[in-house]
């Protein structure tokens, strides 16, 4: 029978897309998990030391490390972390805007901008967004390692060292659950005491850690330790935020898919109906005749 | 009753300790470091060693360290550590292997942190020991 050959083959394929985004979505899922405990496993260590970085700008050190002194800002330095792959919704889409906002704020006080992409949508979307483009790093995969990382934050470090950046920002997706992401802007460099109000005792003006050993060499590992966890957490925590975007995504897509099979095969049953209809009419409109 | 102080044990993985403590004693790269509550704020690099917690009550904790950085406030102590363990889940048996390589190879730069951190794991699972026999 002819009829609705087309809407056959488009039931066809689109159950085909719909064996895919289910497969996705489970993929997501499974790898949704894995991807919450190591967030859930490095977390506890990214807050405790950002308390500790904290404390210590609330301190009035003798030696103010370069990370901790506030310059004029001509430059500012932007880490932004997507994912590697698309399909995972307006996650990357949303990062970028809060991103730009973030920069064209910037550029409207008249300071230029450095961006250092991680993931590869970053990477393409700032390559045509024209900004200038330091270090790119991409292919981290799920599981990524801090040694991978160390090489482009490097390139921001060493620029806010030789004083080329003022100031250093990274964006991510911060993790507040699986149906919900929301782009964060965190300010890495110079330290920023955390805005709490804490006991009153440790806001006395002019206390200073005992430092063992010296301060300058105590204070370049921890704070680069500091940075390197800071980032290392926001790229562990993007992660699962994109499984769970995609879980999500994939989701919707299935749904989507299977309403639209289901209309399609209505469609498909009436007009078959319709031409069975019209072929009975026909033979008894001839049988008639004669 | 005696006086307390919050602690916070982490490591890049895992959360080791959260509580209320009496005492702490820790390596520090400059030599051993008792702290009690009340403490000036100090912040300090910790070398390979065991980490000693007395807990409120009096219970007492091991855990090792392989390195790492010590935080005190008056009324809080944080311990970052690269890697750390509880005493209890140490293995015994790759330590003392671990120490055998780092013997080995003495002249190797490279090992002498991990002939210091056998010797550490070690050290701990003997003070361990200690405080089961008691």
């Amino acid at each position: 029978m002819a009829v609705g050959k087309e809407i056959r083959s488009q039931i066809g394929s689109i159950k085909n897309t719909q064996k895919i985004t289910s497969a996705m979505q489970m993929v997501a899922a499974s790898k949704m998990r894995k991807a919450q405990d190591r967030m859930a496993a490095s977390h506890p260590y990214a807050t405790q030391i950002r308390n500790v970085v904290s404390h210590l700008a609330e301190a009035t050190p003798e030696y103010r490390h370069v990370y901790m002194q506030e310059r004029d800002v001509k430059r500012v330095g932007f880490i932004v972390v997507s994912s590697d792959r698309g399909l995972c919704g307006g996650l990357n889409i949303n990062l970028f805007k809060a991103a730009v906002k973030e920069i064209v704020e910037w550029k409207d006080k008249g300071a230029e901008v450095d961006i250092c992409a991680i993931g590869s949508k970053a990477g393409s979307f700032f390559r045509r967004y024209g900004g200038s483009l330091v270090a790119a790093k991409s292919g981290l995969g799920d599981t990524p390692s801090a040694s991978e990382l160390v090489g482009s934050v490097k390139v921001m470090l060493d620029a806010y060292e030789e004083g080329r950046i003022d100031r250093l920002f990274v964006v991510y997706n911060e993790f507040i659950n699986t149906m919900s992401q929301k782009p964060l802007v965190q300010q890495l460099l110079p330290l920023e005491a955390e805005a709490k109000q804490e006991s009153d005792k440790s806001k006395v003006a002019g206390w200073d850690y005992l430092y063992e050993p010296d301060p300058r060499i105590l204070l370049d590992t921890l704070l680069v330790r500091y940075i390197e966890s800071q980032v290392y957490q926001a790229v562990v925590e993007n992660i699962a935020c994109e499984q769970s975007a995609r879980m999500v995504a994939m989701k919707s897509a299935t749904d989507n898919a299977g309403d639209f099979i289901d209309e399609l095969q209505l469609i498909y049953n009436k007009a078959r109906q319709a031409a069975i209809t019209q072929e009975i009419a026909e033979i008894v409109g001839g049988a008639a005749a004669i | 009753m005696a006086m307390t102080m919050h602690c916070n044990v982490v490591s890049a993985e895992k959360k080791l300790f959260d509580g209320r403590i009496e005492f702490l004693v820790a390596s520090g790269v400059m030599g051993e470091l008792g702290i009690l509550p009340g403490h000036a704020p100090l912040l300090s690099e910790l070398k390979p060693g065991t980490i000693k917690l007395t807990k409120q009550g009096g219970a007492e904790e091991l855990i090792y360290v392989s390195s790492g950085f010590l935080e005190v406030q008056s009324s809080t102590v944080t311990v970052l550590a690269d890697t750390a363990e509880r005493a209890g889940d140490l293995d015994e048996a790759a330590a003392k292997e671990a120490l055998e390589a780092a013997k080995r190879a003495v002249d190797d730069e490279s090992v002498d942190l991990s002939y210091e951190q056998a010797v550490a794991q070690l050290r701990t699972i003997q003070l361990l020991k200690g405080i089961r026999n008691k």
